[in-house]
Protein backbone atom coordinates (compact mmCIF):
# COMPACT_ATOMS: atom_id res chain seq x y z
CA UNK A 1 0.00 0.00 0.00
CA UNK A 2 2.77 2.17 1.14
CA UNK A 3 4.91 1.92 -2.66
CA UNK A 4 1.49 2.32 -4.28
CA UNK A 5 0.94 6.10 -2.54
CA UNK A 6 4.75 6.83 -3.31
CA UNK A 7 4.23 5.90 -6.84
CA UNK A 8 1.00 8.37 -6.64
CA UNK A 9 3.27 10.79 -5.44
CA UNK A 10 5.96 10.56 -7.93
CA UNK A 11 3.00 10.67 -10.24
CA UNK A 12 1.66 14.29 -9.27
CA UNK A 13 5.51 15.41 -8.62
CA UNK A 14 5.74 15.39 -11.85
CA UNK A 15 3.91 17.99 -13.45
CA UNK A 16 4.64 17.32 -17.45
CA UNK A 17 2.77 14.11 -17.53
CA UNK A 18 0.38 12.84 -16.28
CA UNK A 19 -1.36 9.93 -16.92
CA UNK A 20 -4.09 9.75 -14.36
CA UNK A 21 -6.45 12.18 -15.99
CA UNK A 22 -8.95 10.31 -18.13
CA UNK A 23 -8.72 13.04 -21.03
CA UNK A 24 -6.46 12.74 -24.02
CA UNK A 25 -6.79 16.25 -25.60
CA UNK A 26 -8.25 18.67 -22.60
CA UNK A 27 -8.37 22.79 -23.23
CA UNK A 28 -8.85 25.01 -20.60
CA UNK A 29 -9.31 28.42 -21.50
CA UNK A 30 -6.82 28.03 -24.27
CA UNK A 31 -6.16 30.69 -26.46
CA UNK A 32 -4.09 31.58 -29.61
CA UNK A 33 -3.20 35.15 -30.50
CA UNK A 34 -1.05 35.61 -33.67
CA UNK A 35 1.32 38.86 -33.45
CA UNK A 36 -0.81 40.21 -36.69
CA UNK A 37 -3.73 39.82 -34.68
CA UNK A 38 -5.30 37.56 -37.31
CA UNK A 39 -7.78 34.85 -36.57
CA UNK A 40 -6.32 33.08 -33.40
CA UNK A 41 -8.12 31.27 -30.43
CA UNK A 42 -10.01 32.37 -27.65
CA UNK A 43 -10.93 31.06 -24.45
CA UNK A 44 -11.36 27.37 -26.01
CA UNK A 45 -12.79 24.88 -23.11
CA UNK A 46 -12.79 21.69 -24.60
CA UNK A 47 -12.17 18.26 -23.31
CA UNK A 48 -11.19 14.33 -25.40
CA UNK A 49 -11.72 11.56 -24.14
CA UNK A 50 -9.29 8.47 -24.73
CA UNK A 51 -11.02 6.09 -27.59
CA UNK A 52 -13.56 8.89 -28.63
CA UNK A 53 -13.72 10.45 -32.11
CA UNK A 54 -14.57 14.23 -33.14
CA UNK A 55 -14.93 16.12 -35.80
CA UNK A 56 -14.16 19.99 -35.63
CA UNK A 57 -15.83 22.57 -37.76
CA UNK A 58 -16.77 25.90 -39.05
CA UNK A 59 -15.84 27.75 -41.80
CA UNK A 60 -12.23 28.32 -43.25
CA UNK A 61 -10.70 30.73 -40.66
CA UNK A 62 -12.58 29.90 -37.43
CA UNK A 63 -9.55 28.56 -36.35
CA UNK A 64 -9.63 24.99 -36.89
CA UNK A 65 -6.22 24.59 -38.45
CA UNK A 66 -4.68 26.62 -35.51
CA UNK A 67 -6.75 24.46 -32.91
CA UNK A 68 -4.56 20.92 -34.36
CA UNK A 69 -1.88 22.70 -34.95
CA UNK A 70 -1.75 23.48 -30.90
CA UNK A 71 -2.32 19.73 -29.83
CA UNK A 72 0.21 18.94 -32.19
CA UNK A 73 2.68 21.57 -31.04
CA UNK A 74 3.56 23.33 -34.40
CA UNK A 75 1.79 25.89 -32.39
CA UNK A 76 2.39 26.64 -28.56
CA UNK A 77 -0.79 28.45 -27.08
CA UNK A 78 -0.68 32.01 -25.54
CA UNK A 79 -2.62 31.36 -22.34
CA UNK A 80 -4.77 29.08 -20.39
CA UNK A 81 -3.87 25.16 -20.00
CA UNK A 82 -3.93 22.51 -22.35
CA UNK A 83 -2.99 18.79 -21.90
CA UNK A 84 -2.42 16.69 -24.44
CA UNK A 85 -1.21 12.85 -23.70
CA UNK A 86 -0.69 13.76 -19.83
CA UNK A 87 1.77 16.53 -21.03
CA UNK A 88 1.11 19.71 -20.22
CA UNK A 89 2.01 21.44 -23.39
CA UNK A 90 2.59 25.32 -22.16
CA UNK A 91 5.23 24.08 -20.11
CA UNK A 92 6.98 21.47 -22.61
CA UNK A 93 11.07 21.42 -22.92
CA UNK A 94 11.34 22.23 -27.15
CA UNK A 95 13.35 18.75 -26.12
CA UNK A 96 10.29 17.28 -25.54
CA UNK A 97 8.48 18.63 -28.59
CA UNK A 98 10.17 15.11 -30.80
CA UNK A 99 8.84 12.63 -28.45
CA UNK A 100 5.08 14.50 -28.20
CA UNK A 101 4.93 14.61 -31.94
CA UNK A 102 5.58 10.49 -32.54
CA UNK A 103 2.68 9.67 -30.20
CA UNK A 104 0.26 11.45 -32.36
CA UNK A 105 -0.75 10.77 -36.18
CA UNK A 106 -0.92 13.55 -38.46
CA UNK A 107 -2.80 13.69 -41.56
CA UNK A 108 -2.82 16.79 -44.23
CA UNK A 109 -4.83 17.90 -46.31
CA UNK A 110 -2.06 17.74 -48.92
CA UNK A 111 -1.03 14.62 -47.59
CA UNK A 112 2.74 15.62 -46.61
CA UNK A 113 4.29 12.73 -48.67
CA UNK A 114 7.90 12.71 -50.25
CA UNK A 115 7.64 12.40 -53.64
CA UNK A 116 11.46 11.09 -53.75
CA UNK A 117 10.55 8.03 -52.28
CA UNK A 118 8.28 5.46 -52.86
CA UNK A 119 5.27 4.19 -50.95
CA UNK A 120 7.24 1.89 -49.05
CA UNK A 121 9.33 4.31 -47.63
CA UNK A 122 7.13 7.12 -47.21
CA UNK A 123 5.24 4.90 -44.61
CA UNK A 124 8.23 3.19 -42.77
CA UNK A 125 9.43 7.23 -41.66
CA UNK A 126 8.22 7.27 -38.31
CA UNK A 127 9.51 3.70 -37.73
CA UNK A 128 12.97 4.86 -39.06
CA UNK A 129 12.95 7.94 -37.22
CA UNK A 130 12.19 5.56 -33.91
CA UNK A 131 15.54 3.44 -35.20
CA UNK A 132 13.43 0.28 -35.57
CA UNK A 133 15.13 -2.91 -37.10
CA UNK A 134 14.15 -3.00 -40.99
CA UNK A 135 12.77 -6.68 -40.66
CA UNK A 136 10.09 -5.07 -38.10
CA UNK A 137 9.84 -2.27 -40.17
CA UNK A 138 8.87 -4.21 -43.05
CA UNK A 139 5.80 -6.04 -41.09
CA UNK A 140 4.71 -3.25 -39.73
CA UNK A 141 4.63 -1.10 -42.97
CA UNK A 142 3.15 -4.21 -44.54
CA UNK A 143 0.15 -4.19 -42.15
CA UNK A 144 -0.43 -0.27 -42.25
CA UNK A 145 -0.31 -0.80 -46.16
CA UNK A 146 -2.67 -3.79 -46.32
CA UNK A 147 -5.23 -2.11 -44.04
CA UNK A 148 -5.63 1.09 -46.52
CA UNK A 149 -5.60 -1.62 -49.11
CA UNK A 150 -2.04 -0.12 -50.82
CA UNK A 151 -0.38 -3.42 -50.35
CA UNK A 152 0.08 -4.20 -54.24
CA UNK A 153 1.26 -0.31 -54.19
CA UNK A 154 4.45 -0.25 -52.10
CA UNK A 155 7.05 0.15 -54.67
CA UNK A 156 4.98 3.21 -56.58
CA UNK A 157 6.01 6.76 -55.94
CA UNK A 158 3.68 8.72 -54.88
CA UNK A 159 3.76 10.63 -58.05
CA UNK A 160 2.00 7.99 -59.56
CA UNK A 161 -1.33 7.60 -57.29
CA UNK A 162 -4.60 9.13 -57.69
CA UNK A 163 -5.52 11.48 -54.99
CA UNK A 164 -7.07 9.15 -52.59
CA UNK A 165 -4.37 6.75 -52.79
CA UNK A 166 -2.03 9.54 -51.90
CA UNK A 167 -3.76 9.87 -48.76
CA UNK A 168 -4.26 6.29 -47.88
CA UNK A 169 -0.81 6.58 -48.06
CA UNK A 170 -0.75 9.78 -45.94
CA UNK A 171 -2.93 7.51 -43.26
CA UNK A 172 -0.90 4.42 -43.11
CA UNK A 173 1.94 6.97 -42.25
CA UNK A 174 -0.43 7.98 -39.64
CA UNK A 175 -1.15 5.30 -38.07
CA UNK A 176 2.14 2.51 -38.64
CA UNK A 177 3.32 3.25 -35.51
CA UNK A 178 0.34 3.04 -33.75
CA UNK A 179 -0.24 6.33 -32.10
CA UNK A 180 -2.71 7.09 -28.90
CA UNK A 181 -3.62 9.93 -31.04
CA UNK A 182 -4.75 10.90 -34.60
CA UNK A 183 -5.19 14.12 -36.08
CA UNK A 184 -6.26 14.95 -39.42
CA UNK A 185 -6.39 18.53 -40.84
CA UNK A 186 -9.65 18.04 -43.90
CA UNK A 187 -7.73 14.75 -45.27
CA UNK A 188 -11.05 15.11 -47.77
CA UNK A 189 -10.79 18.30 -48.40
CA UNK A 190 -9.10 17.24 -52.31
CA UNK A 191 -11.26 14.24 -52.96
CA UNK A 192 -14.62 13.32 -54.20
CA UNK A 193 -17.83 12.72 -52.26
CA UNK A 194 -17.20 8.77 -52.41
CA UNK A 195 -13.39 9.00 -51.77
CA UNK A 196 -14.17 11.24 -48.94
CA UNK A 197 -16.43 8.61 -47.03
CA UNK A 198 -14.01 5.85 -47.82
CA UNK A 199 -11.48 7.73 -45.95
CA UNK A 200 -14.10 8.90 -43.00
CA UNK A 201 -15.05 5.61 -43.04
CA UNK A 202 -11.01 4.01 -42.32
CA UNK A 203 -10.34 6.65 -39.82
CA UNK A 204 -13.39 5.30 -37.91
CA UNK A 205 -12.07 1.96 -37.89
CA UNK A 206 -8.49 2.84 -36.01
CA UNK A 207 -10.63 4.57 -33.72
CA UNK A 208 -12.73 1.01 -33.51
CA UNK A 209 -9.77 -0.01 -31.92
CA UNK A 210 -9.53 2.90 -29.25
CA UNK A 211 -7.43 5.36 -31.02
CA UNK A 212 -8.45 8.49 -30.52
CA UNK A 213 -9.60 10.54 -33.32
CA UNK A 214 -9.90 14.59 -34.02
CA UNK A 215 -10.88 15.40 -37.65
CA UNK A 216 -10.57 19.35 -38.90
CA UNK A 217 -13.16 19.30 -41.94
CA UNK A 218 -15.54 21.86 -43.23
CA UNK A 219 -17.67 19.47 -44.83
CA UNK A 220 -20.68 19.59 -42.92
CA UNK A 221 -23.17 17.58 -44.97
CA UNK A 222 -20.93 14.61 -44.79
CA UNK A 223 -19.76 14.82 -41.53
CA UNK A 224 -23.42 14.97 -39.94
CA UNK A 225 -23.86 11.62 -41.20
CA UNK A 226 -21.69 10.05 -39.43
CA UNK A 227 -23.41 10.00 -36.01
CA UNK A 228 -20.12 11.03 -34.31
CA UNK A 229 -19.06 13.89 -31.49
CA UNK A 230 -19.33 17.32 -33.64
CA UNK A 231 -17.04 20.66 -32.30
CA UNK A 232 -18.09 23.96 -34.17
CA UNK A 233 -15.72 27.05 -34.27
CA UNK A 234 -16.60 30.19 -35.22
CA UNK A 235 -14.34 32.99 -35.47
CA UNK A 236 -11.61 31.23 -32.83
CA UNK A 237 -14.56 30.50 -30.46
CA UNK A 238 -16.17 27.02 -29.70
CA UNK A 239 -19.65 27.61 -30.39
CA UNK A 240 -21.29 24.46 -30.26
CA UNK A 241 -20.40 20.96 -28.81
CA UNK A 242 -23.00 17.69 -29.73
CA UNK A 243 -21.57 15.91 -26.68
CA UNK A 244 -22.88 19.39 -24.42
CA UNK A 245 -25.50 20.80 -27.01
CA UNK A 246 -26.92 23.24 -23.52
CA UNK A 247 -23.66 24.55 -22.49
CA UNK A 248 -22.33 27.83 -22.22
CA UNK A 249 -20.90 28.92 -25.83
CA UNK A 250 -20.90 32.49 -26.46
CA UNK B 1 18.23 2.26 -27.59
CA UNK B 2 21.47 1.55 -25.36
CA UNK B 3 22.21 -1.42 -27.22
CA UNK B 4 25.97 -0.88 -28.45
CA UNK B 5 25.62 -3.11 -31.17
CA UNK B 6 21.65 -1.76 -32.49
CA UNK B 7 23.30 1.63 -32.32
CA UNK B 8 26.74 0.49 -33.70
CA UNK B 9 24.63 -1.14 -36.83
CA UNK B 10 22.21 2.34 -36.77
CA UNK B 11 25.08 4.29 -37.51
CA UNK B 12 26.88 2.07 -40.22
CA UNK B 13 22.88 2.35 -41.70
CA UNK B 14 23.28 6.23 -41.62
CA UNK B 15 26.83 6.45 -43.06
CA UNK B 16 26.53 4.36 -45.87
CA UNK B 17 22.47 6.16 -47.11
CA UNK B 18 24.60 9.17 -46.68
CA UNK B 19 27.16 7.91 -49.38
CA UNK B 20 24.74 6.63 -51.89
CA UNK B 21 22.77 9.87 -51.59
CA UNK B 22 26.49 11.77 -52.33
CA UNK B 23 26.85 8.86 -55.21
CA UNK B 24 23.79 9.41 -56.77
CA UNK B 25 24.82 13.05 -57.22
CA UNK B 26 28.51 11.52 -58.23
CA UNK B 27 29.59 15.35 -60.17
CA UNK B 28 28.66 17.44 -57.41
CA UNK B 29 30.30 15.27 -54.72
CA UNK B 30 33.46 14.67 -56.76
CA UNK B 31 33.37 18.62 -57.55
CA UNK B 32 33.28 19.35 -54.02
CA UNK B 33 35.79 16.76 -52.86
CA UNK B 34 38.10 18.01 -55.40
CA UNK B 35 37.95 21.50 -53.93
CA UNK B 36 38.39 20.00 -50.36
CA UNK B 37 41.44 18.16 -51.81
CA UNK B 38 43.14 21.22 -53.48
CA UNK B 39 42.56 23.45 -50.64
CA UNK B 40 44.12 20.61 -48.42
CA UNK B 41 46.96 19.81 -50.63
CA UNK B 42 48.76 23.29 -50.24
CA UNK B 43 49.48 22.77 -46.54
CA UNK B 44 50.25 19.13 -47.22
CA UNK B 45 52.95 19.89 -49.83
CA UNK B 46 54.34 22.60 -47.52
CA UNK B 47 54.51 19.93 -44.70
CA UNK B 48 55.87 17.52 -47.00
CA UNK B 49 58.72 19.80 -47.91
CA UNK B 50 59.53 20.97 -44.47
CA UNK B 51 60.15 17.20 -43.33
CA UNK B 52 62.35 16.38 -46.04
CA UNK B 53 64.60 19.61 -45.34
CA UNK B 54 64.31 18.53 -41.42
CA UNK B 55 66.66 15.52 -41.39
CA UNK B 56 69.00 17.99 -43.99
CA UNK B 57 69.43 20.36 -41.39
CA UNK B 58 69.50 17.72 -38.36
CA UNK B 59 72.45 15.89 -40.14
CA UNK B 60 74.49 18.91 -39.72
CA UNK B 61 74.12 19.10 -36.10
CA UNK B 62 77.63 17.25 -35.87
CA UNK B 63 78.89 19.78 -38.77
CA UNK B 64 78.88 22.96 -37.00
CA UNK B 65 82.51 23.47 -37.11
CA UNK B 66 85.10 26.04 -36.50
CA UNK B 67 88.11 25.94 -38.96
CA UNK B 68 91.35 27.42 -37.29
CA UNK B 69 94.07 28.52 -40.54
CA UNK B 70 96.57 28.14 -38.71
CA UNK B 71 100.11 30.89 -39.77
CA UNK B 72 102.75 29.33 -41.54
CA UNK B 73 105.52 29.65 -39.11
CA UNK B 74 103.43 26.65 -37.10
CA UNK B 75 104.83 23.11 -37.90
CA UNK B 76 103.27 20.08 -39.09
CA UNK B 77 104.96 18.33 -35.69
CA UNK B 78 103.60 20.71 -33.76
CA UNK B 79 100.18 19.95 -34.22
CA UNK B 80 99.34 17.03 -31.86
CA UNK B 81 100.68 19.33 -29.01
CA UNK B 82 97.92 22.27 -30.04
CA UNK B 83 95.31 19.85 -30.70
CA UNK B 84 95.52 18.92 -27.27
CA UNK B 85 95.75 22.32 -25.70
CA UNK B 86 92.57 23.14 -27.72
CA UNK B 87 90.91 20.26 -26.65
CA UNK B 88 90.83 21.39 -22.91
CA UNK B 89 89.28 24.08 -23.83
CA UNK B 90 85.47 24.33 -22.66
CA UNK B 91 82.69 23.79 -25.51
CA UNK B 92 85.31 22.01 -27.57
CA UNK B 93 84.22 18.46 -28.52
CA UNK B 94 86.54 17.46 -30.90
CA UNK B 95 89.74 18.57 -32.62
CA UNK B 96 90.88 17.20 -36.08
CA UNK B 97 94.39 17.79 -37.77
CA UNK B 98 94.40 18.69 -41.43
CA UNK B 99 97.88 19.15 -42.11
CA UNK B 100 99.60 21.16 -44.68
CA UNK B 101 99.69 18.38 -47.28
CA UNK B 102 96.35 16.76 -46.25
CA UNK B 103 94.87 20.28 -47.32
CA UNK B 104 96.37 20.35 -50.66
CA UNK B 105 95.34 17.10 -51.15
CA UNK B 106 91.81 17.67 -50.51
CA UNK B 107 92.18 20.86 -52.77
CA UNK B 108 93.36 18.90 -55.47
CA UNK B 109 90.64 16.31 -54.79
CA UNK B 110 87.45 19.20 -54.72
CA UNK B 111 88.49 22.20 -56.27
CA UNK B 112 89.75 21.06 -60.10
CA UNK B 113 92.88 23.24 -60.24
CA UNK B 114 94.83 19.98 -59.16
CA UNK B 115 96.99 20.40 -62.76
CA UNK B 116 97.95 24.39 -61.43
CA UNK B 117 98.79 23.48 -58.13
CA UNK B 118 101.23 21.35 -59.92
CA UNK B 119 103.00 24.61 -61.24
CA UNK B 120 103.48 26.10 -57.85
CA UNK B 121 107.08 25.66 -56.59
CA UNK B 122 105.58 25.41 -52.50
CA UNK B 123 102.53 24.23 -50.84
CA UNK B 124 100.44 27.66 -50.76
CA UNK B 125 97.86 25.72 -48.26
CA UNK B 126 97.83 26.62 -44.47
CA UNK B 127 97.13 23.63 -42.03
CA UNK B 128 94.02 23.30 -40.38
CA UNK B 129 92.46 22.59 -37.28
CA UNK B 130 88.94 21.94 -37.47
CA UNK B 131 87.33 22.30 -33.73
CA UNK B 132 84.15 20.58 -33.19
CA UNK B 133 82.19 22.72 -30.69
CA UNK B 134 80.44 20.61 -27.82
CA UNK B 135 76.69 19.51 -29.07
CA UNK B 136 75.08 21.84 -26.64
CA UNK B 137 76.53 25.24 -28.05
CA UNK B 138 74.60 27.83 -29.68
CA UNK B 139 75.26 30.71 -31.93
CA UNK B 140 76.52 32.79 -29.32
CA UNK B 141 78.61 30.21 -27.41
CA UNK B 142 80.17 29.14 -31.21
CA UNK B 143 81.06 33.03 -31.54
CA UNK B 144 82.56 33.42 -28.18
CA UNK B 145 84.83 29.99 -28.78
CA UNK B 146 85.97 31.84 -32.58
CA UNK B 147 86.63 35.09 -30.93
CA UNK B 148 89.43 33.43 -27.88
CA UNK B 149 90.61 31.43 -30.14
CA UNK B 150 91.27 33.57 -32.85
CA UNK B 151 93.16 35.42 -30.18
CA UNK B 152 95.84 32.76 -30.29
CA UNK B 153 98.93 33.31 -31.42
CA UNK B 154 99.18 30.48 -33.93
CA UNK B 155 95.94 31.52 -35.35
CA UNK B 156 95.80 33.75 -38.44
CA UNK B 157 92.10 33.04 -39.32
CA UNK B 158 88.79 31.41 -37.97
CA UNK B 159 86.08 30.44 -40.17
CA UNK B 160 82.67 29.91 -38.57
CA UNK B 161 80.95 27.26 -40.35
CA UNK B 162 77.43 26.95 -39.30
CA UNK B 163 75.83 30.41 -40.64
CA UNK B 164 74.94 28.99 -43.74
CA UNK B 165 73.13 26.13 -41.38
CA UNK B 166 71.42 28.85 -39.30
CA UNK B 167 69.94 30.31 -42.26
CA UNK B 168 68.57 26.65 -43.52
CA UNK B 169 67.27 25.99 -40.16
CA UNK B 170 65.72 29.83 -39.95
CA UNK B 171 64.16 28.72 -43.75
CA UNK B 172 62.84 25.48 -42.06
CA UNK B 173 61.63 27.46 -39.03
CA UNK B 174 59.58 29.57 -41.49
CA UNK B 175 58.20 26.71 -43.33
CA UNK B 176 57.14 24.87 -40.98
CA UNK B 177 55.33 27.65 -39.48
CA UNK B 178 53.53 28.49 -42.99
CA UNK B 179 52.63 25.42 -43.14
CA UNK B 180 50.73 25.76 -39.67
CA UNK B 181 49.47 29.17 -40.77
CA UNK B 182 48.43 28.20 -44.14
CA UNK B 183 47.06 24.71 -42.46
CA UNK B 184 44.67 26.99 -40.42
CA UNK B 185 43.53 29.05 -42.82
CA UNK B 186 42.70 26.98 -45.81
CA UNK B 187 41.46 24.36 -42.91
CA UNK B 188 39.01 27.27 -42.31
CA UNK B 189 38.06 27.65 -46.10
CA UNK B 190 37.33 23.68 -45.78
CA UNK B 191 35.25 24.31 -43.74
CA UNK B 192 33.23 27.12 -45.43
CA UNK B 193 33.49 25.12 -48.27
CA UNK B 194 31.91 21.84 -46.66
CA UNK B 195 29.35 24.11 -44.99
CA UNK B 196 28.01 25.37 -47.51
CA UNK B 197 27.51 22.45 -49.76
CA UNK B 198 25.58 21.07 -46.23
CA UNK B 199 23.65 24.42 -46.16
CA UNK B 200 22.12 23.79 -49.56
CA UNK B 201 21.73 20.23 -49.01
CA UNK B 202 19.61 21.39 -46.14
CA UNK B 203 17.55 23.51 -48.19
CA UNK B 204 17.25 21.27 -50.77
CA UNK B 205 15.86 18.76 -48.99
CA UNK B 206 13.71 21.16 -46.73
CA UNK B 207 10.42 19.38 -46.67
CA UNK B 208 11.96 16.34 -46.03
CA UNK B 209 13.07 17.66 -42.58
CA UNK B 210 10.00 19.89 -42.39
CA UNK B 211 8.11 16.22 -42.38
CA UNK B 212 9.93 14.35 -40.50
CA UNK B 213 9.83 17.12 -37.48
CA UNK B 214 6.01 16.62 -37.87
CA UNK B 215 6.23 12.90 -37.48
CA UNK B 216 8.32 13.26 -34.37
CA UNK B 217 11.52 13.03 -35.64
CA UNK B 218 14.91 14.15 -32.52
CA UNK B 219 17.15 16.73 -33.84
CA UNK B 220 19.75 14.07 -33.68
CA UNK B 221 17.55 11.91 -36.23
CA UNK B 222 17.23 15.30 -38.73
CA UNK B 223 21.07 16.18 -37.59
CA UNK B 224 22.75 12.96 -38.62
CA UNK B 225 22.78 12.20 -42.21
CA UNK B 226 24.32 15.89 -42.62
CA UNK B 227 27.16 14.95 -40.16
CA UNK B 228 27.67 11.82 -42.11
CA UNK B 229 28.05 13.39 -45.17
CA UNK B 230 30.35 16.14 -44.09
CA UNK B 231 32.16 13.39 -42.80
CA UNK B 232 32.61 11.77 -46.02
CA UNK B 233 33.22 15.48 -47.97
CA UNK B 234 36.28 15.62 -45.82
CA UNK B 235 37.39 11.93 -46.16
CA UNK B 236 37.07 11.96 -50.06
CA UNK B 237 38.43 15.64 -49.72
CA UNK B 238 41.85 14.38 -47.77
CA UNK B 239 41.88 11.16 -50.30
CA UNK B 240 42.38 13.59 -53.54
CA UNK B 241 44.84 15.93 -51.74
CA UNK B 242 47.12 12.49 -50.95
CA UNK B 243 46.62 11.86 -54.26
CA UNK B 244 47.73 15.25 -55.66
CA UNK B 245 50.43 15.29 -53.12
CA UNK B 246 52.06 12.46 -54.56
CA UNK B 247 52.06 13.93 -57.93
CA UNK B 248 53.28 16.45 -57.41
CA UNK B 249 56.11 15.50 -55.17
CA UNK B 250 56.63 13.25 -57.88
CA UNK B 251 56.82 15.91 -60.21
CA UNK B 252 59.09 18.20 -57.69
CA UNK B 253 61.67 15.29 -56.85
CA UNK B 254 64.32 16.28 -59.41
CA UNK B 255 64.58 19.72 -58.24
CA UNK B 256 64.71 19.02 -54.47
CA UNK B 257 67.02 16.37 -55.01
CA UNK B 258 69.20 18.74 -56.82
CA UNK B 259 68.86 20.83 -53.94
CA UNK B 260 70.11 18.30 -51.48
CA UNK B 261 72.93 17.12 -53.47
CA UNK B 262 74.25 20.67 -53.17
CA UNK B 263 74.14 20.53 -49.56
CA UNK B 264 75.94 16.92 -50.09
CA UNK B 265 72.85 15.27 -48.39
CA UNK B 266 70.67 12.43 -49.63
CA UNK B 267 67.14 12.36 -49.87
CA UNK B 268 64.70 10.28 -51.43
CA UNK B 269 61.16 12.16 -51.92
CA UNK B 270 59.11 9.72 -50.14
CA UNK B 271 55.21 10.11 -49.82
CA UNK B 272 53.40 10.00 -46.81
CA UNK B 273 54.18 7.53 -44.08
CA UNK B 274 50.90 5.05 -43.54
CA UNK B 275 50.55 6.92 -39.98
CA UNK B 276 50.70 10.36 -41.75
CA UNK B 277 48.19 9.38 -44.19
CA UNK B 278 45.97 8.58 -41.23
CA UNK B 279 45.79 12.02 -39.66
CA UNK B 280 45.59 12.96 -43.09
CA UNK B 281 42.38 11.09 -43.35
CA UNK B 282 41.56 11.80 -39.44
CA UNK B 283 41.62 15.85 -40.27
CA UNK B 284 39.75 15.48 -43.29
CA UNK B 285 36.75 13.65 -41.31
CA UNK B 286 37.13 16.07 -38.69
CA UNK B 287 36.99 19.14 -40.88
CA UNK B 288 33.88 17.77 -42.30
CA UNK B 289 31.98 16.86 -39.31
CA UNK B 290 33.01 20.25 -37.64
CA UNK B 291 32.02 22.30 -41.19
CA UNK B 292 28.27 19.96 -40.96
CA UNK B 293 27.75 20.65 -37.42
CA UNK B 294 28.11 24.59 -38.09
CA UNK B 295 26.04 24.45 -40.86
CA UNK B 296 23.42 22.01 -39.26
CA UNK B 297 22.91 23.98 -36.26
CA UNK B 298 22.47 27.36 -37.91
CA UNK B 299 19.99 25.96 -40.66
CA UNK B 300 18.06 23.54 -39.27
CA UNK B 301 16.56 25.04 -36.73
CA UNK B 302 15.13 27.67 -39.16
CA UNK B 303 13.11 25.06 -40.96
CA UNK B 304 10.03 24.07 -39.10
CA UNK B 305 7.15 22.28 -39.68
CA UNK B 306 3.66 25.28 -40.94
Amino acid sequence: MKSVSLAKQRLSADPARSRAKGDVIHFEQVSKRYPDSHAGLSEIDLSLRQGEMAFLTGHSGAGKSTLLKLIGLLERPSGGQLRVLGRYLNRLAPRQVAAHRREIGMIFQDNRLLFDRNVFDNVALPLVIRGMAPREIARRVRAALDKTGLLHKERALPVTLSGGEQQRVGIARAVVAKPPLILADEPTGNLDPGLSRDIMALLDEFNQVGVTVLIASHDIELISTLGKRILVLEEGRLVYDTANPEGRHD
Amino acid sequence: MTDPRAWLGGAWRDARQALLRLARAPLATLTTSAVIGITLVLPLALYLVASHLRPLAGGWDEGASLSLFLRDTVADDALPTLRQRLLRLPGVAAVRIIDRAAALAEFRRYSGFGEALKLLPDNPLPAVLVVRPARDSDAQAIERLAARLRALPQVDQVQVDHAWLERLRALQHLLSRATWVLGALLGLAVLLTIGNTVRLEIQHRAEEIRVSKLIGASDGFIRRPFLYAGVWYGLFGAVIAWWLSTISLILIAPPLRELAGLYEYQTQASALSLGEFLALLGIGAALGLLGAWLAVSRHLREIEPD
